[in-house]
C-alpha cells in the first residue's frame, strides 16, 4: 500500500503539471478543449490525492508501522479517535491534509464556475494547480507520508499526549479550509489581473470562497484557542504565539477585502486597494503554512526546524513578485469609476475600517517577526511579549467597534448632520446607558475594559435599530407578523443582515476578551489536603488526592494518573496529571513513566459568568526512592521472569505507587483562575460564524428588483429586495 | 477646495498616520524587547548581571527539582556549552531533557535565575529534526 500512496502522489503531480500547461495553451490558443482538459486535470489531482489520504488514514487505524510516519507518531495503544487525527500530527500527513483540502475546494469552485468567467477559469486553473504541483513536488521529493520505515517495529511511538485533545479532529482542518480556501480567491484575482478583466463578475463569483474561508479560518481560530485555553501552560485562549499570528494575519485582510469589496460593487472604487487585499491575504495564508514548518521563530505550537523552509520562501516569493507586477502593470484597468466624495459617508468609514484592520495585521505581522527584523539591523534576534501587542492592539480593536457602529447606518457619498443624529443617536445613548449600568453595578478597575463594554452597547444598538427599523417597513408593506416579517427580511437580504449577525457575534467576542483579560484572578498555591484558597471571590478546597493506573483497550498499561479532587463554592471539580511511559529503552521499567510525555487535565467549570479553572501539579519527589528500588529490582530479575511475568509485577508495583500516593500525599500546587464572561467568547465566535453562512448563503433564483422611488420611501433607500414572481405593490 | 488638492491632503495625513504608527511601534519594540542568546553566546557575551536575556537552548539531562525549585542546565542546540539555570516556577508538562526551551532569565553570581512564568517548551512532536543524543 506504500506503493500505492507514492503512485497516487504521482499521478497527482503530474496531473497538476498536465493541467497547468493545457489550461494555458487552452487559454492562448483559445481551445477551449484544452481549457476542459485543465479543469478535468484538477479533477484528477483532486481524486490522486483523496485515495492517498484515504490510505493513509487506513494505514495509521490499521497501526501499520511499515509507514514510518505511523510508526513515529501513532501506537496500537493509541485510541482510534485519536489515530484518525495522529495523520495530521506529522508533517507529512499534513502536507497531504492541506493537498487534499486544495483539491476539494479547488474542484468545487472549477465546477460551479465551468459555465461562467470563462476567460479567467484557465489561468485561475493553472494557479490553483500551481499550488497542488508544490505541496506534491515537496511530498514526493522531500517529505512523502509513504516513506517506508527503517525497521518494522512492534509498537509505534504513539500520539502526543498534548494533541490527545476532540480539537484535533476539527482543529487543523478547519485551519488549513481557511488556507485553501483562500486559495481560490487568490487564483482568481491573478487570472482577472493577467486577463485585465477587473469588473466585479470574478468578485461575485468567488465572495461565496472568500467568506466560507473567512469563516472556516475564523473558527479553526477559535477552535485553536479554546484547546489552547484548557490547556495548561499554552498561555491561555491566546498569548500573541507566532503560530496562532500567523492564523490571524490573513483573517485581519479578509476582513477588511469583505467590506471594501461592497465598495466596488456599489461605486466602482478600491480597485486596487481590493485586489491587493485578496493577493495579500492568498500570500499572508501561505506564510502561516511556512512559519510553521520552517523553525525560523520560536513557538509552542510550532515544532521544531524542517527542510522545507527554503521551498516555501521560493514559492512565497514567486507569489509577492508576481502579485506586484501585475498589480502594477494593470493600474489603468484598475482605475476607479468614482472619488470619495466626502469623509461623512460610508465609503470612508469603510475605507478607515480597512486601515484599521490592515494596521491590525501590520501590528501582528511586525510583533511576530520582529526576532527576525531585530537580527536584520542589530545583528542579534530579540522577543517581544503579549503587552508590546496589546499596547496597540487593544487602542485599534476600540475604534474598530466604533467604525461597526456607524458603518453599517451612516449615508452613503454624503451624510448629514440629520441623518446621523437619526441613525446614531439612539444606539449611542443605549452605549451611554450600559455604561451607565455598569458603572452603578461596581464594574470599574479597567478603562479599556470599560469603553469595549459601552462602544459595544453602541453596535448592538445599531444593529437592533436597522432590524427594527426593516421588520417595521416590511410590515407596513406585507403585513405580516413580527416574526415572519423578520424571517421574510433576513431571507431577502441575507447578505446584510448576515453581516449584521456577524457584527453582533464580533463583538460579543470582544466584550469576553476585554472581561476576561480586564477582570481575571490567577494564584498558584501550594495546599495539602483539606486546606482552601480564595481566588476570584471562590474558595477552592483541596479535598483528597487521586490515582490510578489507566489500561489501554487492547489491556496494556497506558499511563499513570494523579489528580485531586475539589470543591469550588460546593461543585465538585476534579483536575490531573497523566504519566504517559517514555519509550527509550535505558531508562528503568518504573521510572520510564515518570520520564516520558505528562500531560495535564484541567478541571473546568464553564458558566455564562464565572469560569472557574484548575490544574495540580502533583509533587512525586517522595516516590523516587520507590521508583529507583523499582528499577533496581526489575532490573536485577529481569532474565528470570517471562514478559507476561514482568507485566504483571510491574501493574503491581506501579499500583503500590501509586497507592502509597493517595494514602501519603505530600502538598500538591495549583493554578487556580476565575475568568470573567469567557464562554461569551465561543458564543460570540458562534454567532459571527452563522452570520457570516447566513451572508454567504446563495439566494433563490428569481428576478432581482432595485426599489422603486416611491417603495424606496416606504422602506428606506438602502433595502435591495428580492423578488420572486410577484412584486410588492408600491 | 480643488478635489484634487483634497485627495492629496488626505493621502498625506493618511500616510502620515499610517509612519506614526510604524514609528511607534518600532521604537516601542526595540525599547520593550528581549535579546535572544543561545548559552555560548551568553558565556562569549559576559551578560551584565541585572539584565534580563531570552536564553534558547535544550534541556541538559540529570536536572533536579528541590521543592519549588529546578536546576537544570541548558546547552546550545547544536553545540555542548550549557550554562546553570534555576527555575522557581511550575515546570511545563513537555519539559524534558533534550527538549528545546525559551526561557527569560537574569544573571545573579553564576547561575541564570529562570524570571517566573516566561519558561515555554517547545512540542516534541511533528516536525522535530534529526534527534540528537545529550
Amino acid at each position: 500500500m506504500l506503493a500505492a500512496g507514492h503512485a497516487c502522489l504521482i499521478v497527482a503531480f503530474a496531473a497538476a503539471i498536465y493541467g497547468i500547461a493545457a489550461s494555458l495553451y487552452g487559454a492562448k490558443a483559445r481551445r477551449r478543449e484544452f481549457v476542459a482538459s485543465g479543469r478535468r486535470a484538477v479533477y484528477a489531482m483532486a481524486g490522486a490525492t483523496a485515495v492517498a489520504f484515504v490510505l493513509l488514514e487506513v494505514a495509521f487505524v490499521r497501526s501499520d508501522f511499515e509507514y514510518a510516519v505511523v510508526a513515529s507518531h501513532s501506537s496500537t495503544t493509541t485510541p482510534l479517535f485519536y489515530r484518525l487525527t495522529a495523520m495530521w500530527s506529522s508533517q507529512e500527513g499534513s502536507l497531504l491534509l492541506w493537498l487534499f483540502s486544495l483539491g476539494l475546494w479547488s474542484s468545487l469552485i472549477l465546477f460551479l464556475t465551468r459555465h461562467k468567467l470563462r476567460a479567467l477559469a484557465p489561468y485561475a486553473t493553472a494557479v490553483l494547480l500551481g499550488f497542488a504541483a508544490f505541496f506534491s513536488g515537496v511530498m514526493l521529493f522531500a517529505e512523502s507520508p509513504f516513506t517506508r520505515a527503517d525497521r518494522i517495529v512492534a509498537e509505534g511511538a504513539g500520539l502526543n499526549p498534548l494533541l490527545r485533545d476532540p480539537g484535533m479532529m476539527i482543529h487543523p482542518p478547519m485551519l488549513y479550509s481557511g488556507y485553501t480556501l483562500f486559495a481560490v480567491p487568490f487564483a482568481f484575482a491573478i487570472a482577472a489581473l493577467i486577463t485585465r478583466r477587473l469588473d466585479a463578475e470574478w468578485i461575485r463569483s468567488t465572495r461565496p470562497f472568500t467568506l466560507a474561508a473567512w469563516c472556516a479560518l475564523g473558527f479553526g481560530i477559535v477552535l485553536g484557542a479554546r484547546w489552547s485555553y484548557h490547556e495548561l501552560d499554552w498561555g491561555g485562549y491566546w498569548m500573541w504565539d507566532p503560530v496562532e499570528n500567523a492564523s490571524l494575519m490573513p483573517w485581519l485582510t479578509a476582513t477588511a477585502f469583505l467590506h471594501s469589496v461592497m465598495i466596488q460593487e456599489r461605486r466602482g472604487m478600491l480597485r486596487t486597494w481590493n485586489v491587493s487585499l485578496v493577493l495579500g491575504t492568498g500570500v499572508l495564508a501561505i506564510l502561516g503554512t511556512f512559519l510553521v514548518r520552517s523553525g525560523v521563530l520560536n513557538s509552542i505550537h510550532a515544532f521544531g526546524a524542517s527542510t522545507l523552509g527554503v521551498p516555501f520562501l521560493i514559492l512565497l516569493g514567486v507569489m509577492i513578485a508576481g502579485s506586484i507586477y501585475l498589480v502594477a502593470s494593470r493600474q489603468e484597468a484598475l482605475k476607479s469609476e468614482h472619488r470619495l466624495d466626502s469623509l461623512l459617508s460610508r465609503e470612508a468609514i469603510f475605507l478607515l475600517n480597512n486601515f484599521v484592520l490592515v494596521a491590525l495585521c501590520f501590528v501582528v505581522f511586525w510583533g511576530t517577526f520582529f526576532p527576525l527584523i531585530a537580527e536584520a539591523f542589530t545583528g542579534r534576534q530579540r522577543n517581544i511579549g503579549p503587552p508590546v501587542y496589546e499596547r496597540f492592539i487593544v487602542p485599534l480593536a476600540l475604534i474598530l467597534v466604533l467604525l461597526a457602529a456607524v458603518g453599517p447606518v451612516i449615508a452613503w457619498r454624503r451624510a448629514t448632520a440629520a441623518n446621523l443624529k437619526r441613525n446614531l443617536g439612539g444606539p449611542a445613548l443605549f452605549g451611554v446607558l450600559v455604561l451607565v449600568v455598569l458603572l452603578a453595578s461596581g464594574v470599574s478597575g479597567s478603562v479599556t475594559a470599560l469603553i469595549m463594554f459601552t462602544l459595544a452597547g453602541f453596535v448592538v444598538g445599531t444593529v437592533f435599530q436597522e432590524f427594527w427599523r426593516g421588520t417595521r417597513a416590511r410590515r407596513a408593506v406585507a403585513k405580516e407578523a413580527v416574526p415572519v416579517a423578520l424571517v421574510q427580511l433576513v431571507k431577502r437580504n441575507r447578505r446584510r443582515y448576515g453581516g449584521y449577525l456577524v457584527h453582533v457575534g464580533i463583538i460579543v467576542l470582544f466584550v469576553g476578551v476585554a472581561a476576561s483579560s480586564s477582570f481575571k484572578d490567577v494564584r498558584d498555591v501550594a495546599l495539602e489536603p483539606g486546606q482552601s484558597a480564595n481566588v476570584g471571590g471562590r474558595e477552592f478546597t483541596y479535598v483528597k488526592p487521586t490515582s490510578e493506573l489507566v489500561a489501554a483497550p487492547n489491556g496494556r498499561l497506558e499511563r499513570i494518573v494523579f489528580g485531586a479532587d475539589l470543591r469550588v463554592d460546593g461543585v465538585a471539580m476534579h483536575t490531573s496529571k497523566d504519566y504517559f511511559p517514555s519509550q527509550d529503552p535505558t531508562l528503568g521499567p518504573v521510572s520510564r513513566f515518570f520520564e516520558g510525555e505528562a500531560t495535564t487535565e484541567v478541571a473546568l467549570n464553564a458558566s455564562l459568568g464565572k469560569d472557574t479553572w484548575a490544574a495540580v501539579a502533583p509533587d512525586i519527589a517522595k516516590l523516587r526512592p520507590q521508583i529507583e528500588e523499582g528499577d533496581k529490582v526489575f532490573g536485577n530479575a529481569a532474565d528470570d521472569l517471562t514478559s507476561d511475568q514482568a507485566n504483571e509485577f510491574l501493574a503491581v508495583a506501579l499500583q503500590g505507587l501509586t497507592d502509597a500516593y493517595a494514602q501519603d500525599p505530600p502538598p500538591a500546587r495549583f493554578r487556580f483562575e476565575v475568568n470573567p464572561l469567557v464562554t461569551w467568547i465561543w458564543i460570540g465566535s458562534l454567532i459571527a460564524v452563522l452570520g457570516g453562512i447566513l451572508a454567504g448563503w446563495p439566494a433563490r433564483r428569481g428576478m432581482t428588483k432595485i426599489a422603486s422611488a416611491k417603495y424606496a420611501a416606504r422602506v428606506g433607500k438602502d433595502v435591495r429586495v428580492e423578488t420572486e414572481t410577484e412584486s410588492v405593490p408600491a | 477646495m480643488d478635489p484634487s488638492r483634497k485627495r492629496t491632503i488626505r493621502f498625506v495625513v493618511a500616510l502620515s498616520a499610517a509612519v506614526l504608527l510604524a514609528g511607534a511601534l518600532a521604537l516601542t519594540s526595540f525599547s520593550a524587547s528581549t535579546e535572544a542568546r543561545q548559552p555560548s553566546e551568553l558565556v562569549d557575551a559576559a551578560p551584565t548581571p541585572g539584565t534580563k536575556y531570552q536564553l534558547v537552548g535544550k534541556v541538559v539531562a540529570g536536572y533536579k527539582t528541590t521543592g519549588d525549585t529546578t536546576h537544570f542546565r541548558v546547552r546550545d542546540r547544536d553545540g555542548s556549552v550549557s550554562v546553570p539555570v534555576t527555575y522557581a516556577g511550575r515546570l511545563p508538562d513537555p519539559f524534558r531533557a533534550d527538549r528545546e526551551i525559551v526561557i527569560d532569565v537574569v544573571k545573579q553570581g553564576d547561575v541564570y535565575v529562570g524570571q517566573v512564568g516566561t519558561l515555554i517548551t517547545k512540542c516534541p512532536s511533528k516536525f522535530t529534526a534529526e534527534k540528537t543524543s545529550t
